[in-house]
């Protein structure tokens, strides 16, 4: 452990070498986070914000471009075409008046950023919610600033704090100084993104499941797991799973034989072409304005540094999994995002989408609407919870939650270290014939090794200076969200929208149900109807005894 | 990946050690940026982005890439590109304060 990070599960107001105090503790500071710190510090919060990288460049979105979904006022065509417009897809399982709360609350946001400044380049209705990653999380890393919220840098959370099972706050390290540092608020909000498992997928580095985990430790649980057999499209070796070049290609096998189709939906096709034939290409044969100026910047500027036309010579491409970033699986929260543990919020790509997505993808124009219209009412709700919560209820001693890779439990078993760790993940959640299609011989076999791996974690792995102890910590969760994500999968034997059973391949109208999964040592799932809101309150009876919590 | 700081042109400022968002970078103000931890680096260009004198060359391929030659990339226009592309004028990166 570091030597600067109390070993002790008590944490004292001291314990740490930063001790901060504040309303509002925004964990992660890409978009959700950044706009739900800048929205609970208008209602008047004293907010800090951490964040593992920089608060600016860290998250997927500040390496990607797009524009969040919104309705428009006075146009009902739009109104219902956009509400509408991956309903189809969505397999049942998505609440069209939640819909249109969130893209309605995604207009109203963008033109509060407009008057903000926020000018992402042209003016025009199309452009409110247009998101160039690296301009818009500057822009609000400043707006941050000149609000008044702190931020702190290169400051992963490592565990939440408690007191007496209320969320009040959450301890971590600098990881470019080593100092340990604790944060105490009356309301603590996790904005840490979904689990892309480190595949490579673009800016998704970070997005190592570090609030599932910490979540889950204070009694989270998790819906929406199984549908995320997502891939992203990707020039092969490159990291380019970002632009709109998709829908202007056309895709072939290794046999050079043109697949039937192209955009989004051509994943499982592309997959299938890899698995048979050996490989998949790609042609930009449509041509698309967007892809021939530039205007996907990610994927033009691969073209240009290694020298490749795609519009004249097929390209090799791959597929990277981009796990529950780009789905819809997470922490269930109700419209004030309030997750079913006391004192904790949750926001953007962290919580389930299915309300908004279904079972297909929510990323691009949803998630960012999402990411806003969460961050908007969750902020204004944290920040009313906490400026009611009396500061001695944040005073004293508070429990130290983190376990795995932090606390180690010194039983039997020999840990790997976090970079084996990661790599034993990887073989299962990876590849495409585990994964995009499964299946419960495949999914059970998986598990037998993560569970194996969780048990000899649990027992011995630790990091050493701040540097690997987050890294042990992300290998932890890495570890916990592949077997939420495979037992929910295994639980579901059906195929719909991202979650493809090869042993089930029909939706099952009798499985119109929510999933939900949680625990450590015993991962435990449970079903509930869809439009059950009580699936969103605690069951601590589900948890078996003796585990790791 | 990152695979090239020039000596050169690199004006010490460290605003590619504070911007990287994975902790790639060693230095200080004053220090020429070690690549320390190539491993981390999620090949996302915004080091290139946040330099104010395209002193940083990221190649678009995830794995380390030995054959690079600088003056072919200089003469292709390659080196800080990436700030040019998303319309960030050379030399005038937006502001931003430090955090705490």
């Amino acid at each position: 452990m570091s030597k600067n990070y109390p070993s002790s599960d008590r944490a004292g107001e001291t314990s740490h070498e930063l001790n901060l105090l504040a309303d509002v503790l925004v964990i992660g500071g890409s978009l959700a986070g950044s706009w739900a710190a800048y929205t609970a510090r208008a209602a008047g919060a004293d907010v800090v914000v951490v964040e593992k990288g920089y608060l600016g460049t860290a998250g997927v979105v500040a390496a990607a471009s797009c524009g969040g979904r919104h309705i428009l006022p006075d146009d009902h065509e739009q109104r219902h075409r956009t509400i509408y417009q991956q309903h189809d897809i969505a397999c049942s399982l998505d609440d069209v008046a939640f819909i249109e709360r969130v893209y309605d609350e995604c207009y109203r946001v963008g033109k509060k950023l407009q008057a903000l400044g926020f000018t992402p380049g042209g003016a025009g209705p199309n452009n409110l919610t247009s998101f160039p990653g690296p301009y818009s999380m500057n822009f609000l890393r400043n707006l941050l600033l000149r609000s008044g919220v702190r931020i702190l840098d290169n400051s992963p959370a490592l565990e939440l704090l408690t007191n007496e099972g209320v969320v009040s706050g959450a301890a971590g390290v600098n990881r470019v100084t080593g100092v340990s540092w604790s944060v105490r608020a009356g309301a603590v909000i996790l904005a840490t993104g979904g689990n892309a498992f480190r595949s490579g997928a673009m800016g998704t580095n970070g997005s190592t499941g570090d609030g599932y985990l910490m979540a889950a430790e204070v009694g989270a649980s998790f819906t929406g797991m199984e549908y995320s057999g997502h891939y992203g499209i990707a020039p092969i070796n490159s990291s380019c799973t970002k632009g709109f070049w998709y829908s202007s290609a056309t895709f072939f096998d290794a046999r050079g034989q043109e697949l039937p189709i192209n955009g989004w939906a051509a994943v499982p096709t592309v997959a299938k072409a890899i698995l048979e034939t050996g490989a998949a290409f790609a042609q930009i044969t449509k041509p698309n304005p967007l892809v021939v100026r530039g205007g996907t910047t990610a994927f033009h500027v691969y073209c240009k540094r290694v020298g490749l036309d795609p519009a004249k010579e097929k390209f090799q491409i791959e597929l990277l999994y981009e796990g529950t970033v780009r789905a819809v699986g997470g922490l269930p929260v109700d419209d004030a995002g309030a997750t079913d543990v006391p004192g904790l919020f949750a926001v953007g790509d962290v919580t389930d989408r299915t309300k908004l997505a279904g079972a297909a993808m929510s990323g691009a124009g949803p998630a960012i609407a999402w990411c806003l219209a969460s961050g908007e009412w969750t902020g204004k709700s944290a920040a009313a919870s906490a400026t009611g919560r009396r500061r001695d209820a944040l005073s004293g001693i508070l429990e130290a939650n983190g376990r795995v890779g932090l606390r180690p439990s010194h039983g039997n078993g020999q840990p790997l270290g976090h970079s084996e760790i990661t790599k034993s993940v990887q073989d299962e959640i990876l590849p495409l014939g585990k994964n995009c299609f499964r299946h419960e011989s495949t999914l059970r076999h998986s598990l037998t090794r993560l569970d194996g791996l969780w048990a000899s974690s649990r027992a011995g792995l630790r990091g050493g200076d701040a540097r690997e102890l987050l890294k042990a910590r992300e290998a932890a969760a890495l570890i916990a969200s592949g077997r939420w994500i495979y037992e929910a999968a295994l639980s579901r034997t059906e195929t719909r929208g991202l979650h493809r059973r090869i042993d089930h391949r029909e939706s099952d109208p009798s499985q119109l149900h929510r999933i939900r999964v949680g625990g450590f040592d015993q991962v435990w799932t449970d079903t509930a109807p869809i439009a059950d809101t009580s699936m969103h309150k605690s069951a601590e009876h589900k948890q078996p005894a003796g585990a790791a919590s | 990946m990152i695979e090239i700081v020039l000596e050169d042109r690199c004006i010490r400022c460290a605003a590619c050690v504070r911007a990287c968002p994975t902790n790639v970078y060693e230095g200080e103000p004053g220090d020429l940026p070690v690549i320390a931890r190539q491993d981390d680096c999620q090949t996302c260009f915004l080091c290139e982005a946040y330099c104010p004198v395209d002193a940083l060359y990221v190649s678009p391929l995830n794995k380390p890439d030995r054959s690079l030659v600088r003056s072919e990339l200089e003469s292709h226009g390659l080196v800080g590109g990436f700030a040019r592309d998303i319309g960030w004028a050379r030399g005038h990166p937006p502001t931003a304060k430090s955090g705490i």
